[in-house]
């Protein structure tokens, strides 16, 4: 089995002969630095629009790091640099001038633990809609029972938009968390472990919410389970040590993995 | 390719005890096929019942198989080679046991025929084309054993060899039947016997796919060869 070398990412793909696939956010010759620490190494790979992208490897390979690069939340913490290009509809999102706020609501982010705001289950996601816009109370409402519908929470928490977020279940918390993304429309939505807190019930929701979604969004999504990756992505990217090590269709990924390091760590076999 | 172990030790053992289980029916069913077409030869009913009934063994390895997969896949979740090393296990095992189901199908028809002799040289052409399948068979299960692909391979070429042979046994049992009607009965059972010969070769050459499959993670890609020409051959000398 020869492991080629990676530069960009060519894709035979059977989704659809005919489906064409358009790049929304790519991702070019990306290095990582914590201080002197390079922790990703000359990354390349595309996020499809209207795909999922699942990052799987094992921890420390890099993939929650790619994945706090494409919103730019690095630049909350000191010492922390990226080179190389990552563009999202063709614009250079590590430019010093991108506009961080502008780039976060577009690119909205799913955290490993639910993270609701101490307020309302109405304020948690009415929060960051004031933040872009000015709405009428009507049109609030509007838009925050579409995105609590969106992510298939608003039949369970329906009669009681007055309750703290913190009243509710993790699942229910982290669907509340998905809504508040959902809420400020962005075009890309990561996720990060956004499943490792839940049940399987839960999980199972937040699965098929992310199915529903990316119809209309781009997806990426960090997992350590494996069978999650198989179940929701389109396309797997196979991480480790800082590296990409293969990217490609999920059926083949799992399937028929092209790299040694791949299948050994897909099957449960990494030393 | 070599690999490695599991981190989870038992994963490894439940593939080895599916692997080996696999082998097993694989020794049982060469057996079943060379019983019952030596039952035929020597028109041993005795050893046709005892084919007969041996063959509950391979349906019963079948059923294990069929579970112990399936516990694999629920408790393991195999991936990429590890899946196809457990699908495999089933459709082998699916194979095999239909082989089985042939030579007891074979056997039963010696029982019926009951001691009947006909001039052994009838027999000749069905007795070479078991060797053929057993030759093929054995070596898609060393090809199995050793996850060996150019075994495999040697093996999907060589169906159409008895392909072939079939054909031709067909088309001698045919002259047989047209020289002397008293021929019939037991030409017409040898050729139902030559025609599960053939139908095991073929269980040999799913084998083979299923073996490359494993191993490769794709279905062989080239056009299967086919010799089996047998209705056309039968209509022109009949005609």
């Amino acid at each position: 089995m020869s492991v080629a070398a990676f530069t960009v990412p060519t894709v035979t793909h059977s989704l659809s002969k005919d489906e064409e696939l358009a790049e929304k956010i790519s991702v070019r010759d990306l290095d990582f630095f914590y201080g002197d620490n390079r922790a990703l190494k000359s990354i390349s790979v595309p996020l499809y629009r209207g795909k999922v992208t699942a990052f799987i490897g094992p921890s420390g390979c890099g993939k929650s790091t790619l994945l706090r690069i494409l919103n730019r939340m690095y630049d909350l913490y000191p010492n922390q640099r990226a080179t190389g290009h990552v563009t999202l509809d063709n614009a250079n999102i590590l430019s010093p001038s991108q506009d961080l706020n502008l780039l976060r609501a577009k690119v909205g982010m799913v955290f490993q633990k639910p993270t609701p705001f101490p307020m309302t289950i109405f304020e948690n996601i009415a929060f960051g809609i004031r933040l872009y816009e000015r709405l009428s109370k009507s049109e609030l409402e509007d838009r925050v029972k579409h995105a609590l519908e969106r992510a298939a929470l608003w039949e369970e928490v329906k009669d009681k938009l007055g309750a703290n977020g913190l009243s509710l279940s993790g699942g229910q918390q982290q669907r509340l968390c998905i809504a508040r993304t959902v809420a400020v429309r962005p075009e890309v939505i990561l996720f990060d472990e956004p499943c490792s807190a839940l049940d399987p019930i839960s999980t199972a929701k937040i699965e098929e919410l992310i199915d529903e979604l990316k119809d209309d969004y781009t997806i990426a999504i960090v997992t350590h389970n494996m069978q999650q990756a198989a179940r929701v992505s389109d396309f797997t990217a196979f991480m480790y040590l800082g590296e990409l090590v293969e990217f490609g269709e999920t059926t083949r990924i799992f399937t028929t993995p092209n790299d040694r390091r791949t299948q050994d760590y897909i099957t449960g076999r990494f030393g | 390719m070599t690999m490695s172990d599991h981190t989870m030790k038992a994963f490894d053992t439940d593939l080895q005890d599916l692997s080996r289980m696999v082998a097993e029916m694989g020794g049982l069913a060469e057996k079943q096929v060379a019983d019952s077409v030596d039952a035929l030869a020597k028109r041993d009913t005795a050893l046709a019942q005892r084919v007969a009934l041996a063959d509950a063994n391979i349906d019963a390895l079948q059923r294990e198989i069929e579970e112990r997969a399936v516990l694999t896949i629920a408790r393991r979740q195999p991936m990429a080679v590890d899946l196809r090393e457990v699908v495999g296990a089933l459709r082998l095992a699916n194979d095999l046991e239909r082989i089985g189901d042939l030579a007891k199908n074979i056997a039963k028809r010696v029982m019926a025929l009951n001691g009947e002799f006909p001039p052994p040289k009838l027999i000749r052409g069905v007795e070479h084309m078991t060797d053929l399948v057993l030759q093929q068979l054995k070596l898609v299960l060393d090809a199995y054993g050793g996850r060996d692909i150019t075994k495999a391979m040697a093996v999907w070429r060589g169906d159409e060899e008895i392909d072939a042979v079939c054909t031709s046994v067909f088309r001698e049992l045919l002259t047989y039947m047209m020289e002397d009607p008293r021929n019939i009965t037991f030409c017409i059972h040898l050729m139902f016997c030559a025609k599960n010969i053939e139908r095991m070769g073929d269980h040999a050459t799913n084998i083979a796919e299923t073996v490359h499959y494993i191993i490769e993670g794709h279905p062989i890609a080239d056009q299967r060869p086919k010799g089996d020409t047998t209705t056309i051959a039968a209509l022109r000398t009949a005609g």
